[in-house]
């Protein structure tokens, strides 16, 4: 999709000023955070399984040509084909190539954020075949030609009068005078419309939650059913993923599938957890002919090694978005790409530069939430902040910001100058401030004046009194 | 305090920016409640910032620097205590990774983090303080920095002080956990959403019907302060010393001086 990440201050604006987002937004803090935490409590072994599941990628990571090979070959002798894809435009490419090889006109598809990030709807719609989101919340932002807004519910800036007008609007054969008060009839009519597009479909494009190696599996993880109905109704399925979704077995696949769902909604275990492993063989009653696995690098392999390693073992809970007040504030969109959060801030400039999501990786208080909700034990702020060091380092912060910096830096570091230097403005500004105890406005300090007031110095500096008092 | 003065602990005392430019009465409660509990307390004048503003905007090369002063001017105390999670946080936890490229400045950086402790964590889990005499009338809540809590793990130690201020009830608000909206740098590079966290905290402090706001970082409580001012509202914000050490006759945080000090004034 298009970047609107360059903009984030704008987007961040309009969204806090959208009363709807405000109002969907909302119903954000008293959902998947306390359901988190409710999960948490009620499994003592929590955090020994977060370790776990920790070194299983981190291990994963350091072999990782060695479990996508064996991944390979597991997948082919089961039947299927794995296609090893660099870029997103190799991956569409080889996505319109097997759809066209099927006779593809409808492609069913369940949430998959590499789709979302190879932008393969677009691609598939201009060689005239439809796409056909599944997911409740994909499909009701495809009817409204949005990007997600969120990895695990992409439709979370949508109250539910909005979605009655889309599908009123969207689903102009039915009833106009018909009731969409309750969202159970939303997801009636939803499914209603959708039943027709999965016994149509030719190919059923589906992500994976993980990469089996010791199988040649890939792991779905859904609530509502629809990557079932998705990959075992057409007679191809094609799997997409980028290359670090990989595990080296079962057993380790399902220590991870025992954190997933407690991080992203509280749930102990997704409704849905299925294993594909191949096409259909000759005995089973059901599943696709052709089962083809598009594994995406995608600049993954790039962040090997480097400051940004850690990321690779994001397993997209969710959590971090959840739980973190610049998300919670703005929303998903406003981050202008796939991904939002501190997720999204750490991962968008490894996938679209530094130049253009430049703002990301600053709008953040580094609080440190998420990286206390992230199962993967991802250390999010110190990515942020390294991102900032490499912005520093290569000039790309703004010219105003550095001289700044550089001229408070040169002060603070020879404390004697610096204690000159202060003396007389926190004099002034003690004087002045003493009668209301606070400023509403103060030059050059509309950033902070704006919406507080500046609370005015007691006067003198401490570390001056402190040594006229005790050395008399 | 009910420690008796025999041993004899150096101290640090790392007054950080914010204490030393608009707060100092914050520098004196630290002091004082260190004293109390039979520290000496010495305040290094080759201090100035912990270098935090630096490093959160990327610039390494300058937060080193800095970084180095205070490991000079510190280095020879038994204990370095600032007044915030934020400052301590800063020494304790992200000077060693300064000196990558240098294993002797790394050594002594490493040993400072050993020996910084932030101020209320200092009190109670080092020198073991319990009872503390001293009252103050009114309901408190208590902000959670994000820094003391996710950084320095400070959590119940603020709060078994201010049980023992006689007169003080403590009132939780739901969010107190939360992320005010300082964040340094980022309250003016980001301030319509620094604007909004901030509003949420005044709604979440406004909601518990305290008097009194206390936190142990200045920084969030100049932020918090400054909106509550801007609402209108007349809840008193002060650093947790200045309560626990009992100083607060001056003025709270943005609160206007009394009028009857002004012939003192010269």
């Amino acid at each position: 999709m298009e970047s609107t990440a360059g903009t984030f201050k704008e987007n961040a604006k309009q969204a806090l000023a959208d009363a709807k987002l405000r109002d969907a937004l909302a119903k954000l803090s008293d959902g998947f955070p306390v359901k988190r935490r409710d999960a948490v409590a009620r499994l003592p072994e929590f955090d020994d399984l977060c370790d776990q599941a920790t070194a299983i990628k981190e291990h994963v990571l350091e072999n990782l040509g060695f479990y996508l090979e064996a991944f390979e070959a597991r997948v082919t002798e089961a039947g299927g084909t794995v296609h090893w894809c660099r870029s997103a435009a190799e991956a569409r490419t080889t996505i319109l190539r097997i759809c066209k090889q099927a006779g593809a006109k409808t492609v069913t598809k369940s949430k998959s954020m590499i789709s979302e990030e190879i932008a393969i709807n677009e691609h598939l719609e201009t060689h005239d075949v439809e796409p056909v989101e599944t997911d409740l919340g994909e499909y009701i932002i495809q009817l409204r030609h949005e990007p997600p807004s969120h990895i695990i519910a992409p439709a979370i800036h949508l109250t539910k009068d909005q979605i009655a007008d889309t599908f009123r609007e969207k689903h102009s054969h039915l009833d106009a005078a018909r009731n969409l008060e309750e969202p159970e009839t939303l997801l009636e009519e939803a499914r209603g419309e959708l039943r027709r597009k999965f016994i149509a479909a030719d190919v059923g494009l589906t992500g994976a939650n993980m990469l089996v190696a010791e199988t040649g599996s890939i792991v779905l993880v859904t609530n509502e059913g629809n990557a079932d109905l998705t990959y075992s109704l057409p007679k191809t399925h094609i799997a997409i993923a980028s290359l670090e979704k990989i595990v080296p077995t079962l057993e380790d696949a399902t220590t991870i599938l025992r954190v997933l769902a407690r991080s992203a909604t509280g749930q102990d275990m997704s409704v849905y957890t299925t294993f594909c492993t191949g096409p259909k063989r000759a005995q089973d009653l059901d599943g696709p002919e052709d089962f083809h696995v598009v594994l995406l690098d995608n600049g993954r392999t790039k962040m090997l090694g480097t400051e940004f390693h850690d990321m690779l073992r994001c397993i997209r809970c969710g959590a971090c978005l959840n739980h973190c007040p610049i998300y919670k504030a703005v929303g998903g969109h406003a981050y202008g790409w796939v991904y939002s959060g501190p997720m999204g801030a750490v991962l968008i400039p490894n996938l679209i530069g530094l130049d253009e999501a430049h703002h990301l990786p600053n709008a953040s208080t580094l609080c440190g939430k998420c990286e206390e909700v992230c199962p993967m034990r991802i250390p999010l702020p110190r990515m942020l902040r390294s991102w900032r060091k490499k912005q520093f380092e290569q000039e790309k912060t703004s010219f105003v910001s550095r001289t700044a910096l550089k001229a408070w830096a040169a002060l603070a570091r020879r404390p004697w100058l610096y204690r000159l230097a202060v003396a007389a403005p926190i004099a002034v500004l003690a004087l002045l401030g003493r009668e209301k105890g606070r400023f509403r406005w103060l030059p050059l300090g509309g950033g902070w004046t704006s919406l507080r007031d500046m609370p005015a110095p007691e006067g003198g500096t401490f570390i001056s009194r402190w040594h006229k008092e005790r050395q008399p | 305090m009910s420690e008796t003065p025999a041993r004899s602990i150096s101290v640090g005392l790392f007054a950080t920016c914010l204490v030393d430019l608009t707060r100092p009465s914050v520098g004196f409660a630290s002091a004082k409640l260190m004293e109390d509990a039979g520290c000496r307390v010495s305040v290094p004048q080759a201090q100035s910032c912990c270098g935090q503003p630096a490093y959160n905007a990327g610039d390494n090369a300058d937060a080193a620097a800095i970084a180095a002063n205070v490991i000079g001017a510190f280095e020879g105390f038994d204990y370095v205590v600032a007044p915030s999670g934020s400052c301590a946080g800063m020494i304790k936890h992200h000077f060693v990774g300064l000196f990558e490229d240098d294993p002797v400045m790394a050594a002594r950086a490493g040993a400072l983090s050993a020996k910084t402790h932030e101020l209320i964590s200092f009190l109670t889990d080092v020198l073991q303080v319990d009872g503390i005499e001293c009252a103050y009338d009114g309901t408190v809540t208590y902000h959670d920095s994000c820094s003391s809590l996710r950084e320095m793990k400070i959590k119940d130690q603020p709060r078994a002080l201010l049980s023992r201020v006689s007169g003080l009830s403590l009132k939780e608000s739901e969010e107190s956990e939360t992320c005010c909206g300082f964040g340094g740098l980022f309250c003016v590079k980001y301030p319509d959403i620094s604007g909004h966290m901030v509003d949420a905290k005044v709604d979440d402090i406004l909601a518990t019907g305290a008097d009194t706001l206390l936190a142990g970082d200045l920084g969030c409580l100049m932020n918090i302060a400054g909106r509550l001012h801007r609402r209108g509202s007349e809840v008193r914000v002060r650093h947790i010393a200045e309560v626990i050490a009992g100083m607060t006759d001056g003025p709270a945080i943005g609160a206007p001086a009394p009028l009857d000090t002004d012939k003192d004034k010269n």
